[in-house]
């Protein structure tokens, strides 16, 4: 096992899948001779050259749209947009070509495609560069949708994007990208559409993921040392198709629960969660199921209303309480 | 504003060929009629938009590429997967949504692909199929093969980002591509000279550097000979074209849509129908004795024969089963 960051694992991803299959290559904004926005890139023009690292120019829309038509004739695109905010200028592509390519022509055309970028809020980036679409995209049947947590999970859940048959929306965080975590030395893929317990509880769920796992595990261990509750982290890493079946195991258990995202409450991926436990485990609850979620504002700019605007580890603690009756009720 | 009609003589030699562009020009037309005829019984819904008038273009545009070439369109695409081999049996029975449709009878009119001959859409968003058909280029690039994409679509997609950002990128990295502007001097009830601040289309490729042609796209042989050398372009040249094609569409943007009105007249209408691509090859290959009276004859029947056996095939085809409403959401 060795310490790398999420950042070069998902670059560890990119490189070995490049290597295993002459049909993959990675277009998009800056990924060649500047090595990477966020350098996830890095050294892989040297390694596998200008016809396979290729450098597009501001053109979402265009570039997303070449992959797809590329994907359709058999290739193996991975396309990276500088961050999911500027893929709003591609939503055309994605949504209307990728995703609905094979039922629109009877099964004949499958689109093998990934769409990768940073998601979500950084420091003070304001409001058109601080969203987390999750919701917008697992919203299209046809697409796939990852949000990964750890380094670990990056690099197993990009490998086996790359080697998916349909298009797969990645949503990487871009607070994340600096994060270390242990990845094995041998090779590895983790199955899209299977969560992953972060951390075994008894007395109430939290379900999360991409960047707020790591605010959910903080505060799970403030509640489990401060507040004597043991809970269950459940990082779904795959959006959709969602594990189910994991989530509501979890709450059979805990008889709690508590779904964390970083999106806009509206419609979010907690909304389709909390929905799916109402459904399936409506006899295992003893409270109702509580939602945190980003504010319902654009970013804001001043850094501290934009702390108040993230959930936040108390956030969190204040949900659990109540789920759990620690507050009175 | 059309260039005048061609009046160099035809070429006795290549009178088998001629005729064959006239039957295809006469079976997309029979096609759209008979199609016109069942959206009119209601066998076929949603939004149905027929080529009439515009033949000259894909037929003279596909007598020019190769069957392993890749070919996308927009939605008015009827004639083009024909072209391609596709059967009408196969296109009709789409358009009736039935599941022995070229789609299952989930794409319907605006959605009709065939893969197994390179007829690769079918696309309803204007201008959102021309980066695919510049990703399809880029792909017999990188593989190397000598293979070319063309992609047709309407004047009023050139307004659209995704022309310009294609466009600009099919230069840049020398793509095999032709684009075909179909211009039928309407987008929907707009005249392009509403909605364009330049009102010569092929002028567009300047700003990319690419080569332009303009074609009379009521003419067969004047497209067929204009897509031709921008096809020999692309293949050997790796280099792309944006060639205009003026041309004129009979009907109503789609069966829903007044054929004239408040956006063209009447007298615009029968007057263009004055150089329909067919009446006008028909003609010339009769003065030139390339074909006689009797012999159209026999032949338009035949169409006329396959259009009826594709509307009854169609008619008798099984809809889709209900179960058939969630596979080909996602590959296993």
């Amino acid at each position: 096992m060795a310490t790398v960051t999420y950042r070069d694992a998902l670059n560890q991803a990119l490189r070995e899948e490049m290597a295993r299959d002459p049909d993959v290559f990675l277009m998009g904004e800056e990924v060649g001779v500047y090595q990477g926005a966020y350098k996830v890139s890095r050294g892989l023009l040297e390694e596998f050259g200008a016809r396979r690292v290729v450098d597009t120019p501001i053109a979402e829309n265009g570039f997303a749209g070449v992959g797809v038509g590329a994907a359709m004739v058999g290739l193996r695109p991975v396309i990276e947009f500088m961050t999911w905010n500027f893929a709003l200028l591609a939503i055309d592509q994605v949504v209307n070509s990728a995703a609905k390519m094979l039922y629109m022509s009877g099964g004949q055309i499958p689109i093998p495609i990934v769409f990768r970028g940073p998601g979500g809020a950084a420091l003070q980036l304001a409001a058109q560069h601080s969203q987390a679409f999750e919701s917008w995209y697992a919203h299209v049947p046809g697409l796939k949708v990852v949000a990964p947590a750890t380094p670990y999970d990056a690099k197993g859940l990009l490998k086996s994007a790359i080697r998916d048959n349909n298009p797969v929306v990645f949503l990487e965080g871009e607070m994340l990208y600096n994060a270390k975590g242990e990845v094995p030395d041998e090779e590895y893929t983790i199955p899209l559409g299977e969560a992953d317990v972060k951390r075994e509880g008894s007395d109430v769920t939290i379900v999360c993921h991409s960047k707020t796992v790591a605010v959910v595990q903080k505060a799970a261990e403030q509640l489990a040392a401060e507040h004597d509750v043991s809970a269950e982290v459940i990082d779904l890493r795959t959006i959709r198709p969602l594990d189910v079946a994991a989530v509501v195991a979890s709450v059979r258990k805990t008889n709690r629960c508590v779904v964390v995202e970083e999106g806009w409450p509206f419609a979010g991926i907690g909304a389709q969660v909390v929905d799916s436990i109402q459904r399936e485990a409506f006899d295992d609850l003893d409270a109702p199921v509580l939602r945190v979620a980003g504010a319902d504002v654009p970013m804001p700019y001043n850094k501290h209303l934009e702390r108040l605007a993230k959930p936040r580890p108390e956030n969190v603690i204040e949900a659990v309480r109540r789920v759990t009756y620690l507050d009175g009720d | 504003m059309v260039q005048p009609y061609q009046t160099t003589p035809l070429d006795a030699e290549r009178a088998g060929f001629y005729r064959e562009l006239l039957r295809q020009m006469v079976q997309a037309r029979r096609f759209e009629e008979k199609a016109g005829e069942a959206y009119a019984q209601g066998k076929i819904g949603g939004f149905c938009h027929l080529y009439i008038g515009q033949e000259a273009v894909a037929v003279g545009a596909l007598a020019a590429v190769r069957e392993d070439d890749y070919v996308f369109a927009s939605y008015r695409e009827h004639a083009h997967i024909l072209l391609r081999g596709t059967s009408s049996r196969a296109v009709m029975a789409e358009l009736f949504g039935k599941r022995t449709g070229c789609s299952k009878g989930k794409g319907g009119s605006m959605h009709l692909f065939d893969v197994e001959r390179n007829f690769l859409g079918g696309h309803g968003i204007v201008g959102a199929h021309l980066p695919l058909a510049a990703g399809a280029a880029f792909a017999a690039k990188y593989r190397g093969t000598d293979q070319i994409a063309i992609c047709f679509f309407g004047e009023a997609a050139v307004n659209i980002g995704a022309f310009h950002e294609t466009l600009n990128m099919a230069a840049l990295w020398e793509l095999p591509v032709v684009f075909v502007v179909e211009n039928n001097r309407y987008g929907m009830g707009t005249a392009l000279e509403r909605s364009a601040a330049v009102w010569d289309v092929y002028r567009r490729a300047c700003s990319y550097d690419m080569a332009e042609e303009i074609a009379d796209g009521m003419d067969v042989l004047a497209v067929n000979e204009t897509v031709g050398r921008a096809v020999e372009r692309a293949r050997d040249e790796q280099a792309p074209t944006l060639i205009e094609a003026r041309t004129y569409r009979y009907m109503g943007h789609s069966m829903a849509d007044p054929i004239h009105g408040h956006y063209r007249t009447k007298e615009e209408l029968e007057q263009q129908k004055q150089k329909d691509p067919i009446e006008h090859l028909k003609g010339r290959l009769l003065s030139d004795g390339l074909l006689d009276e009797d012999e159209f004859k026999v032949m338009d029947g035949e169409i006329r024969d396959e259009m009826e056996d594709a509307f009854a095939f169609a008619d008798e085809s099984p809809d889709p089963a209900p179960e058939d409403l969630y596979t080909d959401v996602y590959v296993e």
